[in-house]
């Protein structure tokens, strides 16, 4: 889907923005101008600002790589307000460390929403993090919006109405993993190495619903729980059930250590690795961290895996220039790798629905904007699929491979699907940025 | 008459009344401090309340009984889980049904660890209630389909009864079921600590070879305190559930066995009322510390931290200025106080000092 507006079109809106801005720093709050007036319409948001708010790992077990997503959303924010900010509003985002931590998670979200008073939540990271609050939030009508974390318990419209995904869920991940190896690897026996939570299930589930359940045995399905690093025996027991093919739904650390395992046994099937898994600059770190500096992003060779958002070494892609530009200018500090990408693609998603909503959105007027107004990807290599019966955000992904030297390569098309429903192909085309780099 | 008179005197005069009257007293604050403050206030004092109790039962044991557990957040799971099982698939149960179950089953379990624990001493006790610590949010991970495995079971809150009005926020409805239980659970701990029991665990503590001479099961009354230790940390577990709204193996980490003990430590080992001032120092101080890492425009690998460093450098400070904690500063400040002005009701110590204590000034 091409991008909806113009160039010219977006330059012109983009200069009303800014000659606003201009108004209001001159004049105080009197927003006066052809296009409405900015109101204090819904709590956290002001004729001036808008805030929001979320609950991330900064420190502990689940840091490492996400501890970036935030700051790297608020350095796209940041790059919002210095070109006029939303209507003239600038964005205010508070993230809190809950150390992926439940507890930590419930007090901070009720400091976010009874004190920090946010107009909604943006990017909460966490499976077992965020079910514990969604209820509370819902039962506050408060919008939950692009929830780091591809469980398909985000999209249950009827019982929370105000939470929304963003990443696709790991199902559909699933399936069309799947559907690569019974195209480009038929006739191999397939292994399963996964996390046993949610997304290490949800991954099996789309992938026994593509590859039949029955043409995995038991012996080649193993799991690991993220609190033991010993996986040397699900290693060993995939070896020893003879998988050419071995599917991992884990997360970066335990990716690094059954390569290490496999290699240390002299085992050397195909890796299908899923997106959450797979960034080449975590893993090549890692893999170092865990050896000593004996290996090192070599044994990444022939992984595949998969994405739905451009590739970070991509400079050919425009979106890959913008957010690299907005990276080199606001959070330099921080690698420039996928999780970089991610929290500054969810920020622009932020930025296109707060837009759709109108000047004056209420937390229900946003919502209810967001079920209905057809958001293009931006970034996204499929488009959003936000409807009032779906909470989902991007459904389809691209299977790429990483070759010994870290090249990332895609192949194929993008293929959509849902939880139930059979595998397309994405005929569309991707959208570019607009100019300005605002939606 | 006067023998029935009397009989009341004996029973409510010396201890259970003033524990009754100080309790009363307690609820009539805490009753209109909840009503008066935001919401959110009223969710971080329920947080006091429940840390409060979880710390008082673990400083009978290890402060009055003198066996040390780093298992207390592995107990907390165990009521947090008894309740969030009772409530799974939208079962309703009233609160108190909810809470006093998870004090039972948290207790049944306790006996199990009372007696391997009261065979154990110093760091073997410490090694095994480690165990346990360790153990307990891994069988949640195992039997996933009963426990929910890393996601959790979450627990549906409880709301406020129709006749509060229907914007009587939940969290103060909350706030009001943690400070009863609280409060209940004082004037239990208090009046046992007042009658033999209190100075049976006190005297095993002190010396077990003189207790036993002096003919205290030393073994039973280990296992007693086990038990009553465990019984609370359930109890505050099951409310820990409400609070959160699941209960989650990451939310049982050791940190929070550990933070326990951080708080009766700060607050005062043995006493009852340091179990308080410890939960307040540990709900109330990372709240502060990280608004004032945010305040800091630092480097998000330095601001990330600093909330931890700057809580870790305040209990340094605090034991070096208090190695008594808080309740036994606030002694001293009392003794000298009357040292200083000569003013002695009821002669010494005895007036002030509600519970017993580890000899303050030695």
């Amino acid at each position: 889907m091409k991008s909806v507006m113009g160039g010219n079109a977006l330059r012109i809106r983009a200069i009303a923005i800014l000659c606003l801005a201009g108004l209001l720093a001159a004049c105080g709050t009197s927003g006066d101008s052809s296009s409405g007036t900015n109101t204090a319409s819904a709590p956290g948001i002001t004729a001036t600002t808008i805030t929001i708010g979320s609950t991330q790992p900064l420190t502990g077990r689940a840091a490492p790589g996400y501890s970036e997503i935030s700051p790297s959303s608020n350095a796209y924010f940041n790059y919002v307000n210095d070109h006029g900010g939303i209507n003239g509003r600038k964005i205010t985002y508070y993230y809190y460390d809950d150390g992926y931590n439940p507890t930590n998670t419930a007090s901070l979200t009720r400091k976010l929403i009874l004190e920090d008073k946010v107009f909604a939540m943006f990017s909460a990271l966490g499976t077992p993090t965020h079910l514990a609050v969604v209820d509370y939030i819902n039962s506050q009508k408060v919008p939950d919006l692009f929830v780091s974390s591809g469980c398909n318990c985000w999209n249950d419209v009827s019982n929370h109405p105000y939470t929304f995904g963003w990443q696709p869920d790991y199902t559909i991940e699933g399936k069309i993993l799947g559907q690569y190896i019974q195209k480009s690897l038929g006739g191999k026996k397939v292994g399963y190495f996964y996390q046993n939570d949610e997304f290490g299930t949800d991954g099996v589930k789309g992938l026994d619903a593509q590859l039949g359940a029955s043409s995995v045995p038991d012996a080649s399905r193993q799991n690991y729980v993220p609190t033991n690093t010993n996986i040397g025996p699900q290693i060993a027991a995939l070896k020893a059930s003879g998988a050419e093919v071995v599917v991992s739904f884990s997360i970066p650390a335990f990716t690094a250590l059954a390569l290490l395992g496999a290699a240390k046994l002299g085992y050397h099937p195909i890796w299908v690795v899923s997106n959450v898994g797979s960034d080449v600059t975590t893993l090549t770190g890692l893999l170092k961290n865990f050896s000593k500096g004996a290996v090192g992003g070599a044994l990444l060779g022939g992984m595949v895996t998969d994405a739905y958002l451009p590739l970070t070494g991509d400079s050919a892609n425009p979106w890959i220039s913008l957010f690299k530009g907005i990276h080199d200018k606001y959070v330099s500090n921080l690698p420039w790798d996928a999780n970089v990408l991610y929290g500054m693609a969810q920020a622009y998603t932020f930025v296109q629905a707060m837009k759709a909503a109108g000047r004056n959105p209420t937390r229900a007027s946003f919502v209810k904007a967001l079920e209905t107004t057809k958001l293009s990807g931006g970034p996204g290599l499929a488009p959003l699929g936000f409807s009032s019966s779906n909470h989902l955000g991007f459904l389809g992904v691209q299977i790429y491979t990483i070759a010994a030297d870290g090249t990332q390569t895609t192949t194929g098309p993008v293929y959509t699907s849902s939880d139930s429903g059979p595998i397309s192909q994405y005929s569309g085309s991707a959208s570019t940025p607009p100019a300005n780099g605002i939606p | 008459m006067v023998a029935v008179q009397s009989r009341l005197d004996r029973l409510v005069r010396p201890t259970f009344g003033r524990h009754l009257l100080f309790a009363l007293a307690a609820a009539v604050v805490l009753l209109l401090l909840s009503s008066q403050i935001g919401a959110y206030d009223d969710y971080n004092l329920t947080a006091v309340a429940i840390f409060a109790v979880a710390a008082a039962g673990l400083n009978l044991l290890t402060g009055l009984n003198g066996q040390l557990s780093l298992g207390h957040g592995a107990l907390m799971a165990i009521g947090a889980y008894t309740a969030s099982l009772l409530l799974k698939d939208h079962h309703q149960f009233p609160v108190i049904v909810v809470l006093l179950a998870a004090v039972l089953s948290t207790g049944v379990i306790g006996i199990g660890f009372g007696y391997a624990a009261a065979r154990l001493r110093g760091p073997y006790l410490a090694g095994a209630t480690l165990t346990l610590a360790v153990a307990i949010p891994q069988v949640a991970t195992r039997y996933k389909s009963i426990f929910g495995g890393e996601s959790g079971l979450t627990v549906a809150p409880s709301s406020p009864p129709d006749w509060l009005g229907a914007d009587f926020p939940p969290e103060r409805w909350l706030a009001w079921i943690a400070f009863a239980a609280a409060i209940v659970t004082m004037v239990l701990l208090a009046n046992l600590l007042r009658g033999a029991p209190g100075r049976a665990f006190k005297a095993v503590r002190d010396n077990e070879a003189a207790a036993a001479l002096a003919g205290i099961n030393v073994a039973r009354t280990q296992v007693l305190a086990f038990v009553v230790s465990a019984a609370c940390a359930g109890l505050a577990g099951a409310l820990l559930a409400y609070w959160t709204g699941v209960t989650a193996p990451a939310g049982f980490t050791l940190a929070l066995s550990l933070q326990l003990i951080t708080a009766i430590v700060i607050g005062g080992l043995g006493s009852l009322a340091g179990a308080v001032w410890g939960s307040l120092v540990l709900v109330f101080v990372p709240l502060l510390t990280s608004g004032m890492a945010s305040r800091l425009s630092l480097p998000s690998s330095v601001a990330d931290n600093l909330p931890l460093a700057i809580y870790g450098g305040i209990l340094v400070i605090a034991m070096l200025v208090a190695p008594h904690g808080i309740q036994g500063a606030l002694r001293r400040i009392l003794a000298y106080g009357r040292a200083r002005w000569g003013n002695t009701p009821g002669g010494g110590q005895k007036g002030v000092v509600d519970w017993d204590d580890p000899a303050p000034d030695t």
